[in-house]
């Protein structure tokens, strides 16, 4: 059994983990921390664990040695103790976008600011298990994906690695979970309660992550809207293909990518009330769901796509890539199937 | 009797069907979900079957 810690487990991302790995055959929590929750079970939290974990949390200060530590701080604060938490542990998962992107400039020009340790970046691993599967099993450090990111990189990727791809134009729609558990003005329930808010038609810092995944041949412009959900994004892209395709095409080029990726569903129904992706399906559960619809003419084709942005866009994926770098059955701790309705 | 493998007209999935399939059989795809009906037993044959359209339009 490993022997996992959780570093700022007070948050949505920490009580997820703690959740799933709960469950997992082979790891077990020993430690989870909380500056302003020391001491306290860890139910009292995340109510949904009462009865399920007796830990406590403990302030930081008190973390002791482990196989695996994942660190679910906010941007910008794993990098600076980064050295402290090596320490510690031989394997580390970084939740933060801190150690995602390979480049220091790239960082500094997204994330505003020099990078507080990028002797560390070359180190860390992006954690896609259906991008980067050959890399996390050799790797020591990964860094954990971001939502937005995510479904993106997955919906498009076969199209864009394919060269299909001319231009994308995606707007994507998101739940409150995405913002975490600190209030502001935008969480306020008056102004967050039935929402359909764009806060960013363009220039969103998972553009960053994108390129960086899928390069930059295929110009991508994307925008982000919050509405009234908890867990999900939905992507909805209008792609312009180069040659003309048959959705019997898109279909083949998909199958291709994803039939033997444990997580990711084509969803293309041509019977039933779900025939494209719905994040609703997949809230609680590590898939990514997947479809497409081809406009008349075979150049136009819109692809969606659904993740719980706390699962596949963030803790499903960690411990997917966890399970890669340990040598563990992928699936380990992630076969929730999800609920209905 | 054996099974026989035909692609979907939709979505290309293989679709097994078995030995003593008839003639006007209505089967769904195992992927994409498309209803397809049996035209043709030699050779084996499938044409979409009619489907009822979810409409919103009121």
């Amino acid at each position: 059994m490993i022997a996992a810690g959780i570093v700022g487990g007070s948050g949505y991302t920490g009580g997820e983990l703690l959740r799933l790995l709960h469950f997992h055959p082979e790891v077990a929590v020993t430690q989870i921390t909380s500056r302003g929750e020391a001491g306290r079970y860890v139910h009292t939290v995340h109510p949904n664990l009462r009865d399920v974990s007796r830990l406590q949390f403990i302030h930081p200060d008190a973390l002791e040695s482990c196989d695996v530590l994942f660190l679910c701080l906010p941007h910008g604060t794993a990098a600076k103790e980064i050295e402290r938490y090596a320490a510690l542990a031989p394997r580390i998962i970084d939740f933060s976008a801190d150690f995602r992107l390979d480049d220091p400039a790239t960082y500094a020009r997204w994330y505003g600011g020099e990078h507080p340790a990028a002797d560390w970046l070359n180190r860390f691993v992006y954690g896609l298990p259906e991008v980067n599967r050959e890399r996390l099993q050799n790797a020591q450090y990964v860094s954990g994906v971001g939502c937005n990111a995510t479904v993106t990189n997955l919906g498009l990727g076969p199209l864009v690695r394919a060269g299909l791809a001319d231009r994308v134009y995606a707007e994507i729609k998101v739940g409150s979970s995405e913002a975490g558990n600190t209030p502001a003005m935008s969480s306020h329930h008056p102004v967050r309660s039935g929402a359909v808010r764009t806060y960013a038609a363009t220039g969103h810092r998972h553009q960053s992550e994108i390129e960086m995944v899928l390069g930059t041949q295929t110009p991508i412009h994307f925008s982000l809207t919050a509405i009234e959900m908890v867990r999900g994004a939905h992507l909805l892209a209008h792609v312009t293909l180069r040659e003309v395709q048959t959705e019997k095409d898109i279909w083949r080029l998909y199958r291709a990518a994803y039939q033997d990726e444990p997580f990711v569903r084509l969803v293309n129904g041509r019977s039933g009330l779900h025939r494209l992706p719905e994040p609703r399906i997949v809230a609680g559960t590590n898939y990514c769901d997947i479809g497409f619809e081809m406009d008349t003419g075979g150049q136009h084709l819109v692809v969606v796509a659904a993740i719980d942005n706390l699962g596949k866009g963030a803790v499903g994926s960690a411990v997917q890539s966890m399970n890669l770098m340990l040598g563990f059955d992928e699936r380990a701790g992630l076969e929730f199937p999800g609920i209905y309705p | 009797m054996s099974n026989h493998t035909i692609e979907c007209l939709e979505c290309a999935a293989a679709i097994t069907l078995p030995g003593n399939v008839m003639q006007n059989e209505i089967i769904a795809c195992p992927e994409c979900g498309v209803e397809l009906e049996v035209i043709s037993l030699q050779p084996l044959e499938l044409d979409y079957a009619p489907e009822v359209e979810e409409d919103w339009g009121e």
